[in-house]
């Protein structure tokens, strides 16, 4: 959705120009679409059924109970008024307290945010290299049976959902071989070893959930690469097969490549929420989801705008570098 | 007779010794006595229903994992024993007099807050009146609603005034939310009186404690530490109790107990009775307006089929009637009322009701509810009642559908006596009355017991209370579900406490680990 943002006609500006214009738009553009987002979310939770108060109290609620608990929370006041001043605290960087908890929102984002970064950094390590090394020995093998092998295996990856692969990995390496915990509670004050082996299991479901995905789409992009008449000319060039693979078709290739290997990212960040319910892992996604069933507005609009902001920059590094990997585009053509 | 008085204060005594005479002889006294509680370890429990929004003020525990929580760094006034008995805890001794209008309760001496600080009574004006602040949104504060005056009538001595006699008051004060923090102090800071002091508390995520040198009760807090983890997921505390990462969990799902059962290394702890599951009919509100309607549906719900299929067996037969088989005023004469298509079918053609009755159901009334409803359609039909089961969202459930909608799903835990659920849900003004059955003889019942000093009179008061509720009632309630939870072999101590999970939510400074 951010391409359409990002290919209007530079002019004749020179590469670093084009690169750095770009960026501004986008920052720019980005910070509207985070304003917009944030009202969106806001009138999105108001239109839920029940509120703050009710939600809480669940089925202790009685009308008296409400009524104290809405004055406790300011919940008295106007939904208008409430958002602009919750946008008056952001624009100075202070997302506020919970509703619920009186926790300082900052502080408890930042810890849920460094651990979501934690797993999806990890899992990033370890999927991109494999990915592109599955991607790149299909096409160098293209057609063979390590093809159709690699093929089989990674679309079986894709199509096993999260909560069943995590399961059966619970089942073999904690249950049965008793190698690996099954729960991924991480803390502050554990060392960086003990962290490491409390996220494997869900390191290892993520990995199988965004493989089959990137490495696909490393094989496509570089077949249709490998399709211009260029590599064709470079073969009866007398180049070897992976030096062609290597200097003709990867360079024309990391553009789509580096593109779905960022939209996976992007889902690591937002969409863990059911590998952390099934690992017990304190990441932001859960921390989100008990806060929209619990209607606390700021913290689900600091969430959101946190992840938003993520995403919207993850898009605008993919741009950058595709226009910085492909000399097409740099130059202008 | 001995009175109430001098009886409690024998057995408090009872206690205090037991407590001061040593282990050792008492083991060697003994020879089959059990081997006496090891120190040390780390405890790692798993509970569910956790929430990036909970809080250590009691006034905003709604669900076990701060009930659970909680009960490590504070304490309460009075505890349920392993038999239902209250018995002393902060409160050493008291006694009432004026019929159960004036209580006395003699607050527990030398006993340290966290900080260091010693408890007084004043100590206990604060907390409970905590609950009782016009502004509080605490769940109890119902039960301090009768309460007239509160104060310190002594250094360690606390005198309650209510407006009407309630001879079971102290009972009341059993509830997990009733515990103590120093005067002046916010309880979110954790500073109790408990077996463990708090070391960090991450909402939604874990509480770690670690354990209380100078606890006053040398028969608690035996492991060194306790991390309480949130694990909202039920197949991942099974997974973690059984690859060893957790040594407690609790709501074991009933339809994999029976695997977890034949596992060596795992026990299963079976509390009976912990929960009802309701189905309220609003009374107002055809057909429950009509007594015929409401015997119809009764005799049309096929009890132990849902207690098999939607419970493993993990239940016991419910027969309308609120009042747990724990209590001791439950009367186990009633007949049980069979599943009867015949007499449901008479009673709905006399209740003369046309068109379906929509029944709404969701999860979160209780678990299993859905599959219980599509069970209970299946039964009504054979009766020739046309039941519509509606699915509703959970979220907001309480709000939008519970005392909303003419029939629904509920569930209500045990509570510390018959009259607390009573005047809760079924008496004409309580606040959450989910049926709307309103029937003033009913309310006097209710009142008399509460105020009856005479034991035998006041248990033929609860014998026509139930009657009257199985009889009449707009609230069916097929069942009575157990509480499972579940340990590695090496924990011991782990008690049941009737009607209270988790060794009466006081596990962690119960249990000692074993090898």
């Amino acid at each position: 959705m951010f391409m359409a943002l990002t290919l209007p006609f530079f002019g004749r500006a020179t590469g670093r120009n084009r690169l750095t214009s770009m960026i501004a738009r986008r920052l720019v553009a980005g910070l509207l679409m985070l304003l917009a987002i944030s009202l969106l979310i806001f009138a999105g939770l108001n239109l839920l059924p029940g509120d703050t108060a009710t939600a809480i109290l669940g089925q202790s609620a009685t009308p008296a109970a409400v009524q104290a608990l809405k004055l406790q929370l300011g919940l008295d006041q106007p939904a208008g008024w409430r958002y602009l001043h919750w946008l008056g605290g952001v624009v100075q960087g202070d997302f506020g307290v919970s509703l619920t908890s009186r926790e300082n929102i900052s502080v408890a984002l930042w810890e849920r945010l460094k651990n979501t970064l934690f797993l999806a950094g990890s899992t990033a390590l370890v999927a991109v290299p494999v990915a592109l090394t599955i991607g790149f020995v299909s096409v160098r093998f293209h057609g063979g049976w390590v093809d159709t092998l690699l093929n089989l295996l990674t679309r079986a990856a894709v199509a096993l959902p999260e909560f069943f692969s995590g399961y059966l990995l619970i089942f073999i390496f904690s249950m049965s071989l008793a190698w690996l915990p099954s729960n991924s509670s991480v803390q502050v004050d554990m060392p960086v070893s003990a962290r490491l082996m409390a996220i494997t299991l869900p390191v290892l479901t993520l990995v199988l959930a965004v493989l089959g995905h990137m490495s696909n789409m490393t094989r496509a992009a570089l077949l249709s690469a490998q399709r211009s008449s260029y590599i064709d000319t470079a073969v009866l060039k007398g180049l070897s097969p992976m030096r062609v693979l290597w200097r003709h078709v990867l360079p024309n290739a990391w553009g789509p490549i580096i593109n779905v290997i960022v939209l996976n990212m992007a889902y690591l960040m937002v969409g863990v929420v059911i590998v952390e319910n099934v690992f017990v892992y304190p990441g932001l996604g859960q921390y989100m989801v008990d806060s929209i069933s619990k209607r606390d507005i700021p913290v689900v609009q600091g969430c959101a705008l946190v992840l938003s902001a993520v995403y919207i920059l993850l898009n605008l590094f993919a741009d950058a570098v595709a226009l910085l990997t492909n000399p097409r585009i740099r130059h202008g053509t | 007779m001995i009175d109430r008085r001098s009886f409690i204060k024998g057995t408090g005594a009872i206690a205090m010794t037991a407590a001061m005479t040593s282990s050792w002889s008492l083991s060697s006294a003994f020879a089959d006595e059990p081997a006496p509680p090891k120190k040390g370890g780390h405890l790692i429990i798993g509970l569910d229903n956790a929430s990036t929004t909970d809080r250590l003020d009691p006034a905003f525990w709604f669900e076990s994992w701060m009930y659970f929580t909680g009960s490590q760094l504070f304490n309460a006034l009075v505890e349920i024993d392993d038999k239902g008995e209250i018995v002393p805890s902060l409160a050493e001794s008291w006694s009432s007099s004026e019929g159960g209008r004036k209580w006395v309760l003699n607050i527990r001496k030398s006993v340290q807050f966290h900080d260091g600080r010693s408890l007084s009574a004043k100590d206990v004006i604060w907390s409970l009146n905590h609950h009782r602040d016009e502004k509080s949104s605490s769940p109890v504060k119902g039960y301090l609603e009768p309460v007239t005056g509160l104060a310190a009538t002594g250094e360690h001595e606390v005198t309650i005034t209510l407006g009407e006699p309630n001879v079971e008051f102290i009972s009341l004060l059993s509830a997990v939310h009733f515990v103590i923090t120093a005067e002046n102090e916010a309880f979110e800071k954790g500073i109790g009186t408990g077996a463990f002091i708090l070391e960090s508390f991450q909402p939604g995520v874990r509480m770690l404690v670690k354990r209380n040198p100078n606890h006053w009760n040398p028969e608690r807090g035996h492991v060194d530490s306790v991390e309480t983890l949130a694990m909202n997921d039920s197949t991942a505390r099974v997974a973690a109790l059984i690859s060893g990462s957790v040594q407690i969990i609790n709501r074991v799902n009933p339809r994999i107990v029976g695997r977890i059962e034949k596992m060596p290394s795992i026990q299963l702890v079976r509390d009976k009775d912990s929960q009802i599951f309701t189905l309220p009919g609003l009374a107002n509100l055809a057909p429950f307006t009509s007594l015929d309607g409401r015997l119809a549906l009764k005799y049309a719900v096929d009890r132990q089929q849902m207690i098999d299929t939607v419970l493993g067996g993990y239940a016991s037969l419910g027969n309308d009637n609120p009042v747990f088989p724990s209590s001791k005023y439950f009367s186990r004469d009633i007949p049980q009322r069979p599943y009867d298509p015949d007499r449901a079918r008479f009673h709905w053609q006399k209740a003369g009701f046309d068109g379906p009755l929509v029944l709404s159901a969701a999860d979160a009334g209780f678990p299993g509810a859905v599959d219980a409803a599509q069970l209970y359609q299946q039964s009504a039909k054979k009766a020739g009642i046309v039941l519509n089961v509606e699915r509703v969202p959970d979220d907001a459930f309480w709000t939008d559908t519970w005392l909303k909608k003419p029939f629904c799903t509920s569930n209500w835990g045990a509570r510390p006596t018959a009259d607390a659920l009573l005047s809760l849900v079924f008496t004409s003004n309580a606040p959450w009355n989910e049926s709307a059955w309103r029937v003033p003889a009913f309310d006097q019942l209710v009142k008399a017991a509460r105020g009856e000093t005479d034991e035998v009179k006041r248990r033929q008061i609860y014998h026509d209370v139930q009657v009257m509720l199985v009889d009449q009632g707009s609230e069916i309630i097929p069942l009575y579900a157990d509480a499972l939870s579940a340990t590695r072999k090496n924990v011991r101590g782990f008690t049941s406490v009737p009607g209270v999970p988790l060794s009466g939510n006081r596990a962690a400074e119960k249990v000692w680990l074993e090898g």
